[in-house]
């Protein structure tokens, strides 16, 4: 884990750069985060990301992207169009939350 | 009298059952456990069955063969669980009351959750083989196969036997090379995965092989439906990958009771403690095998493991002590690589599969994460020791929780910090 620094402020991240410290995160950061894998934020994304803080907070892991599709009504055709290529991956980056569990 | 009841009779079940019996008198335990039918299926087997390596008959025997004595099968669909009641309700109105309650009804392809893939072209372009009859299916269509387009398909993760669809690949290749028909295949490996495999080190050795055999690797590819007319799947960001010939693995989900019982996740698993197996929600409900939402894989080796872990515990739940057994998420499976060949791989929640050597007594050692004959001939053996060691609950010579002897750990010693897509 190492401190690196991100705009303006000092974060933790894990050695893919995700942030490891839930409550180093805000909007701002996140557009600073975004634009750092080419993605310009709307409200479309921060809904995604809210919803992502929000149930993270509940349930100790990062939602799926069916879980989003599911509890937030956000369908996976739309993720994949707000976060292209690697949906899953790029949410859980700018939302400042481990990435989801993969599966073995 | 104390009531355990365990829904499903499959590999988990079937280990729980036998292994408790021997453990809890059956003066104060009555042991029930339910299944729908009477066919115990050697699922390892499936991958075998469209290469006709196995027959089918070689893959089922009766349930009740393997249910102790002392032990009460029922034979019915469950409806529901009923927790604040104790109770469970099968769909002929019966009910059983338990105290306390396994649920180890495991993981199931689905192949209606993706749009088109139950259309005109199942089990004629498309198959799966996951169940027996897709399985059987498969092997004819094999059989008349003339050359053209075959896209081997995982459709999400988590799947049962992750390593099973990389296992039809190589096999596959094999097969097709064996007929003199190579040249006439083109063999694709589409993955909603970043790369061959989930852990840095497996994905690189299998990917690798997936290379040298000429499999092209789609990866990042979410299926959103797949279009019958066309004989193609479409993924959610548009991409298109023809077939002639779809050999998929569907959506794969926990029992439908589960979600009418309001026990499960998105995908119908119970969330449980990782390293008890004990339910989130109920102080009394355990979930075994693939029923459960552990972050490993789903597979008979940690079913396996995690029941031996589970039944230390259970006993000293029951004599009102702590539970003092802690399940590692230890996985361990032979990998076919085709001709006669295999790998096998052996990994827990924190340390990936590695390479190096594991050391079994008698059979071993096996390489790990390199091809030979002898893991071929260990995963073969596996279906003996299947039916007469591991279903009976006998002692096998592995150790649950997994060791570090013989492994040969990368610089950071090999803790999984990269966790999937």
């Amino acid at each position: 884990m190492t401190v690196t620094m991100i705009g303006s402020s000092h974060v933790h991240v894990d050695a893919e750069g995700f942030l490891t410290d839930y409550d180093e995160w805000s909007e701002d950061l996140a557009r600073q985060l975004a634009a750092k894998i080419g993605i310009e934020l709307t409200d479309a994304h921060f809904a995604v990301l809210r919803f992502l803080r929000s149930d993270y907070a509940g349930q100790g892991e990062t939602a799926t992207l069916r879980r989003v599709s599911t509890q937030a009504g956000i369908s996976i055709k739309e993720l994949f169009t707000l976060f292209p290529g690697k949906p899953a991956k790029k949410m859980a980056y700018i939302a400042g939350l481990p990435k989801p569990v993969g599966c073995v | 009298m104390q009531r355990l009841l365990v829904l499903g009779g499959g590999t988990a079940g079937t280990m729980v059952v036998s292994k408790l019996r021997r453990k809890l008198d059956p003066d104060d335990w009555q042991i029930t456990i339910v299944d729908r039918d009477d066919k115990h299926l050697y699922q390892p087997g499936f991958l075998f069955i469209p290469f006709r390596a196995y027959e089918p008959s070689e893959v089922v025997r009766s349930r009740h063969a393997f249910i102790p004595d002392g032990v009460e099968l029922v034979l019915g669909d469950i409806d529901r669980v009923e927790p604040d009641a104790g109770q469970v309700h099968l769909a002929d109105g019966r009910r059983l009351g338990y105290d306390y309650l396994v649920i180890a009804t495991g993981t199931t392809p689905r192949p209606d959750q993706t749009p088109g893939m139950l259309g005109p072209q199942w089990r004629t372009s498309i198959f799966d083989f996951y169940s027996l009859d897709g399985a059987t299916a498969l092997a004819g269509a094999l059989a008349e196969f003339d050359g053209g387009r075959v896209v081997v398909h995982v459709t999400d993760m988590p799947i049962k036997c992750p390593v099973a669809p990389l296992e039809f690949t190589f096999l596959a290749d094999a097969y097709f090379r064996g007929r003199g028909m190579r040249d006439r295949v083109e063999l694709a490996y589409a993955t909603p995965l970043p790369g061959a495999f989930t852990k840095p080190i497996a994905s690189a050795q299998l990917g690798s092989m997936l290379d040298e055999r000429k499999i092209a690797v789609e990866a990042d590819f979410l299926v959103e439906r797949i279009d019958a007319e066309k004989k193609a799947l479409i993924s959610y960001d548009e991409r298109e990958i023809p077939f002639d010939l779809l050999v998929t693995v569907p959506l794969n989900m926990g029992a439908d009771f589960i979600a009418r019982s309001g026990l499960g996740d998105d995908l119908n698993y119970v969330p449980v403690d990782k390293h008890t197996l004990l339910s989130k929600a109920h102080d009394n409900i355990f979930a075994v095998g693939d029923a459960n939402d552990i972050p490993t894989s789903k597979a008979g080796s940690v079913a396996h493991f995690g029941v031996d872990v589970f039944v230390g515990n259970f006993c000293q739940l029951v004599a009102g002590q702590a539970m003092t057994g802690q399940f590692d998420g230890h996985a361990n499976c032979f990998i076919e690589s085709g001709d006669g060949k295999g790998l096998l791989i052996d990994f827990n929640y924190d340390t990936q599969p590695l390479t190096g050597r594991y050391p079994v007594p008698v059979l071993g050692p096996f390489g790990l994460l390199k091809e030979n004959v002898g893991n071929h001939w260990g995963k073969l053996a596996f279906r003996w020791m299947y039916w007469h060691v591991l279903l009976p609950g006998r002692p096998m010579p592995l150790p649950a929780h997994m060791s570090l002897a013989g492994k040969h750990q990368p610089r950071q010693a090999g803790t999984a910090t990269t966790r999937g897509q």
